[in-house]
């Protein structure tokens, strides 16, 4: 399927002080599917976003939205997108109707359009009955969705989300999830990033697992999985004295791909359970290691992240400090 | 055009409702201190300042020139910290996200500071009117002293807004804030004309713009036109000059921040 190309990455870096935040990037986003940016804190979704949006020059390479390009045609590229941050950016005083008012304005439409659309988005985030409330006595979920509606209020192309979901309770997860879909459906391009792989899994028709500003790997969250292969076994080992010489003697064992030490025992991602069990149920026995459970399953969003990145996203530790 | 002044309408309209839902209290604190000091104070150090010193009939109508000025340089001072708490909270973030003039944003706060700052200075000439200050340079003279504290007050906004772009942190802005603005008052000549300085103050005072501000309000306010207008003239030249370099360096600053 040949597939009109929203936005285009090109090999792009950015770094602060020296320091590489985003290094040598590339991807693209057809239009009208959503597009996810998966990695842990630090990894450079946010920073990937604000030169989309072009509030962040490239230290080198580029990026163009709709064929525009993000600095020489920065003015233009603004037109084109609503952008939800991932801070919340609420202003406490104004109240949820005086926030699309003034984006309203800035987006250059009139009383009547602003009037009518306001009304619209107010009943789909469904914040009609606090509308003219203060932001400041909004609880946490009420302002993302405020968060979201702004985005929304341009009528957009394409929609960029800075980790929409991010500290909300579940039904209120769902619930965006669904805004999203509709968006899609009704032909939006949505980019956003997420560190929830149920989100990424879920949600996105395809993805990129950024870690340490780079591209790991790109595709469809099912074309993903299957590129990976075979099953994975976990194994829950208590004692993990042998933690270590158990992992080192089923390393290189010609049934096993790869072995990854986890919080609660070992991931061990191997061709086919059936072949690798036995060994490595031999190797456990000669290192008198006992196995309180074990497991084993189809590879999981999970399995591949950790398969590109070396390390779990669930107990990924910052890269670094964020502030 | 039509676009450019939406847009600045709808963001000067934001800072006035931030004003009017929490900052009456903010309002008051920077208003109050100012009368305070023109009625108390004024009135405590009448004995304390000596006539031929000031050259004023009462230390009341001197000090009302320093006290107008004062307002000027600490709402100009305080103009850039809603910026500074947009960029903090990704606010600002989210209105140069959306296709604005890339100036927008920093000329409605300038409407805004300008238009609060000219509204104090007014109520303070008004109780200086009460308390027996009357302008010998009538409305005319107003309009003059409103001219200078803008004048003077667009630099000052520049330079606190230059602060909030490139500051890494809120409490480093509000360091440097305290450490510019009590030099910068007792080192003028708000409260005591350069002549009763010690040598080495009254030359460090000629290099503060505030006292050129101050020098070009006084005669306004106590004694005509005729005095006043060399002083006025300077005053004018002095800080366009100011303004000139605080914008540049505003600008400089603004766009290391947005890109
Ligand atoms: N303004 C800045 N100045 C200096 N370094 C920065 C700045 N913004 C981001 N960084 C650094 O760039 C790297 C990537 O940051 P970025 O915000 O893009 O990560 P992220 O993937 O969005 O993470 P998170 O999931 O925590 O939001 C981090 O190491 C961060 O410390
Ligand atoms: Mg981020």
């Amino acid at each position: 399927m040949d597939r009109t190309i929203a936005i285009d990455v090109n090999r792009l870096c950015k770094s602060y002080d020296g320091h590489k935040a985003v290094d040598d990037l590339s991807f693209q986003v057809y239009a009208g599917e959503i597009f996810g940016l998966l990695g842990p804190n630090g990894a450079g979704k946010s920073t990937t976003l604000r030169t989309l949006i072009t509030l962040l020059h490239p230290t080198s390479g580029s990026a163009s939205v709709l064929g525009h390009d993000t600095v020489r045609e920065a003015d233009l590229v603004r037109t084109l997108f609503g952008y939800v941050p991932q801070e919340r950016a609420i202003d406490r005083f104004l109240t949820g109707r005086e926030h699309l008012e003034l984006l309203g304005a800035l987006y250059h439409l009139t009383k009547e359009e602003a009037g009518k659309r306001i009304a619209e988005l107010l009943k789909l985030v469904e914040l009609e009955a606090h509308a003219d409330r203060p932001a400041k006595t909004y609880s946490g979920g009420m302002k993302r969705k405020l968060d979201i509606a702004c985005g929304l209020l341009p009528n957009p192309k394409i929609l960029f989300l800075d980790e929409p979901t991010l500290g909300l309770d579940v039904q209120s997860r769902l619930r965006i999830w669904d805004y999203i879909r509709m968006l899609k459906a009704r032909g939006m391009t949505v980019v956003m990033t997420t560190n929830y792989l149920d989100e990424a899994d879920q949600l996105c028709d395809r993805l990129a697992i950024i870690d340490s500003g780079k591209v790991k790997t790109i595709g469809s969250p099912a074309e993903l999985k299957v590129a990976l292969g075979g099953d994975i076994v976990s194994l829950t080992i208590k004692e993990t004295a042998r933690l270590g010489s158990l992992a080192s003697a089923l390393k290189g064992q010609p049934a096993i791909r790869a072995v990854n030490t986890t919080e609660t025992g070992l991931d061990i991602r191997v061709e086919s359970a059936e072949k690798a069990l036995p060994v490595i149920l031999e190797a456990a026995n000669k290192l008198e290691c006992r196995l309180d459970f074990i497991d084993y399953h189809r590879p999981r969003l999970d399995d591949v992240f950790i398969a590109h990145t070396g390390r779990s996203l669930k107990d990924a530790a910052p890269a670094e400090e964020h502030n | 055009m039509a676009h450019y002044w939406q847009e600045i309408g709808a963001l000067t309209l934001r800072w006035v409702r931030r004003l009017s839902r929490e900052k009456f209290s903010m309002l008051f604190t920077l208003v109050q201190p100012m009368l305070f000091w023109l009625i108390f104070f004024g009135n405590l150090f009448q004995r304390a300042a000596d006539v031929q010193v000031t050259q004023a009939p009462n230390y009341i109508s001197f000090l009302a020139a320093g006290v107008v000025v004062m307002t000027v340089l600490n709402n100009g001072l305080a103009g850039g910290v809603d910026l500074l708490f947009d960029k903090e909270n990704g606010f600002l973030e989210r209105l140069m996200s959306a296709p604005i003039h890339r100036s927008s944003v920093i000329l409605s706060r300038f409407i805004f500071v300008m238009t609060i700052t000219s509204l104090q200075v007014l109520v303070i000439l008004g109780i200086a009117f009460l308390f027996g200050v009357h302008p010998a340079t009538g409305l005319a003279g107003v309009a003059m002293i409103l001219l200078i504290g803008m004048l003077f007050g667009v630099g000052l906004t520049a330079i606190s807004m230059a602060m909030a772009f490139s500051v890494k942190s809120h409490g480093d802005f509000f360091s440097v804030l305290g450490f510019l603005s009590l030099p910068m008052i007792f080192l003028s000549s708000a409260l005591v004309p350069l002549t009763a300085m010690p040598g080495w103050m009254s030359v460090l005072a000629q290099f503060n713009p505030m006292t050129w501000a101050i020098d070009a309000v006084r005669p306004l306010i106590l004694t005509g036109w005729s005095d006043a207008l060399p002083h006025v003239g300077m005053a004018v030249v002095v800080m366009l000059i100011f303004d000139a370099l605080c914008l540049y360096g505003g600008a400089k600053a603004f766009r290391r921040a947005m890109g």
